[in-house]
């Protein structure tokens, strides 16, 4: 890998290429829950471009990021279903 | 002071080529993007790496000084000739003397039974995702929905080794056949027809088919598919599917533009019912990758006051309309859509409104206040269009600010007065 990124996702380190949006670190991660909806069930992406807010997760503390919109950096912390 | 002559919004084909055009002509010219990186929807960059064609363009915006502004997403428009944009580290205002839309469209999603399990996708949806680096080698994948995206997400696949096991179009092959005599007249699109077709070959394409239930546990694990008289099942890892695309429009409506038929009205200059603010590519109509660019080149000649220079691209813009037309029609959903959904189905995603408490209510208005649908952090993006087409509502209008933004964003900004 060029260039890989060291992320952590829910606390697990993870390395991408650059360039790879946090959606896609989650997913690699091998996480398929990225939220819960107002009703419990479990979600994921849908559009992969910043319409549907169904990839947000919490970066870095700061909860609703729209995952599929974020290129990953060094260090940063992604947590999923917060 | 303005900032800038001419601030362009959404940095797609109609975008890139409206900056590098109103540019030329001498004026200073910006341009803002959600993204992080230029070419909108079909230029998505492919991990930072952008195809030739969209290369050329970006060059060319590069070379001539348009400023670059990324990650940055326009919610509310604070005064006159003004935006404000948010970024992910915090806001600025832009101002200008002249505006072009070119904010692009959005996938269509209509509500079918489990299609909010995680793995179900829309079709440019899981592209994007692939193209930001999610792997796609092995996996099963069913392609489903309308329109040429369906193609162009299936060679791509196919070209990442996935194993698509099959489109399932809803259109009936006789409107097919019509659209391809009528392709027949655009010798480009006809070549680019059959190169995909080459390239898809082994995959199959059933017309009039479509899917009738996802299903899975925590995850889509199979999609049940319909097609005239039989149902099957298919197991598969994605299911990507979307059924046409609609324009983007928020930016228009919040700036008061004239809308029509659900997108952007614009005059034969691409000038909205605003004076100073113009229009292109996809959120004026959809239309596919030609005439979105030469939209945009009239666009940024016109904007930057070079109307003559415009008027020699009329001509090959009335082509591209031709063929964007005859796409419409071809591909337009059917009646039989509409059963889809179940009572218990959801139709809202983010405030899980089911489609029998929004049938319950009189118009948008009344499902706004007594379900909360649309009311969420899409605010109706996802669940407008399908809304639209299952119960012929037309979306109410847009109020500040158009996306969800964080408080210190809004505290920060006057509302219009
Ligand atoms: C998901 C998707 C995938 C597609 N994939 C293909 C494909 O593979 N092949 C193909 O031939 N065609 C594809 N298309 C069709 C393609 O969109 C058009 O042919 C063409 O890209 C339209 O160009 P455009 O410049 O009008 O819009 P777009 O390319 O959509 O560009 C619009 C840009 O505006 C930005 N924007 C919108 N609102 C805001 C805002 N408020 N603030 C900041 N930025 C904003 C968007 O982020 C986007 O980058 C796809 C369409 C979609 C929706
Ligand atoms: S997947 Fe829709 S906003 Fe990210």
């Amino acid at each position: 890998m060029i260039n890989p990124i060291d992320l952590s996702v829910n606390g697990v380190p993870i390395a991408v290429p650059a360039g790879t949006m946090v959606s896609t670190a989650v997913a690699l991660a091998g996480v398929t829950r990225f939220r819960r909806s107002v009703t419990g069930e479990a979600r994921a992406p849908l559009c992969g471009m910043g319409i549907c807010f169904e990839c947000r997760v919490s970066i870095n503390g700061r909860e609703h990021c729209r995952s599929c919109q974020v290129p990953c950096e060094n260090g940063m912390e992604v947590a999923a279903d917060a | 002071m303005p900032d800038c002559d001419v601030l362009v919004i959404g940095a797609g084909p109609a975008g890139l080529a409206a900056a590098t055009r109103a540019a030329e002509t001498g004026a200073s010219v910006a341009m803002v993007d959600d993204n992080p990186h230029p070419g909108g929807q079909i230029w998505r960059a492919a991990a930072g790496k952008a195809p030739q064609d969209a290369a050329r363009w970006i060059h060319s915006a590069e070379q001539h000084q348009v400023e670059w502004i990324a990650g940055a997403r326009v919610f509310a428009a604070p005064a006159p000739n003004r935006i404000a944009v948010e970024k992910f580290d915090g806001e600025l205002e832009l101002g200008y003397r002249s505006l072009i839309l070119a904010t692009g469209a959005r996938e269509r999603f209509l509500p079918f039974p489990g299609w909010t399990l995680p793995n179900v996708m829309g079709a440019g949806g899981l592209q994007a995702l692939a193209k930001s680096g999610l792997p796609v080698e092995g996996k099963k994948i069913v392609i489903a929905g309308s329109g040429p995206l369906l193609l162009a997400v299936a060679k791509y696949m196919k070209e990442h080794a996935a194993d698509v096991r099959l489109i399932a179009e809803q259109a009936t092959q006789s409107a097919l056949l019509a659209f391809g005599l009528r392709l027949a007249a655009h010798p480009g699109k006809l070549i680019q027809a059959v190169g995909l077709r080459a390239a898809l070959l082994g995959i199959p394409y059933l017309t009039s088919c479509w899917p009738v239930a996802a299903e899975g546990k925590d995850k889509l694990e199979a999609v049940t598919l319909s097609r005239g008289e039989r149902t099957w099942t298919e197991r598969c890892d994605y299911l990507a599917c979307g059924f046409g695309l609609v324009p983007n429009t928020e930016i228009a409506a919040l700036l008061g533009c004239r809308l029509s038929d659900g997108s952007v009205a614009v005059d034969e200059q691409q000038q909205t019912s605003i004076t100073n603010v113009y229009s292109a590519g996809e959120a004026t109509g959809i239309g596919g990758l030609e005439l979105a660019l030469v939209e945009g080149e009239i666009a940024g000649f016109a904007a930057a006051g070079a109307s003559a220079r415009a008027r020699t691209l009329f001509a090959a813009r009335d082509r591209y309309r031709k063929f964007a037309e005859a796409l419409e029609h071809a591909f337009a959903p059917r009646e039989e859509l509409k059963a889809l959904p179940r009572e218990e189905t959801l139709v809202c995603r983010c405030e899980d409104v089911t489609l029998g408490r929004v049938r319950s209510c009189t118009g948008w208005r009344e499902a706004k206040l007594h379900t909360r649908c649309g009311m969420g952090p899409c605010q109706g993006r996802v669940c407008g269009a399908a809304v639209e087409f299952l119960l012929g509502w037309k979306s109410e209008s847009v109020r500040p600010p158009v996306f969800p933004t964080r408080i210190e964003s809004l505290t920060r900004t006057e509302p219009p007065a």
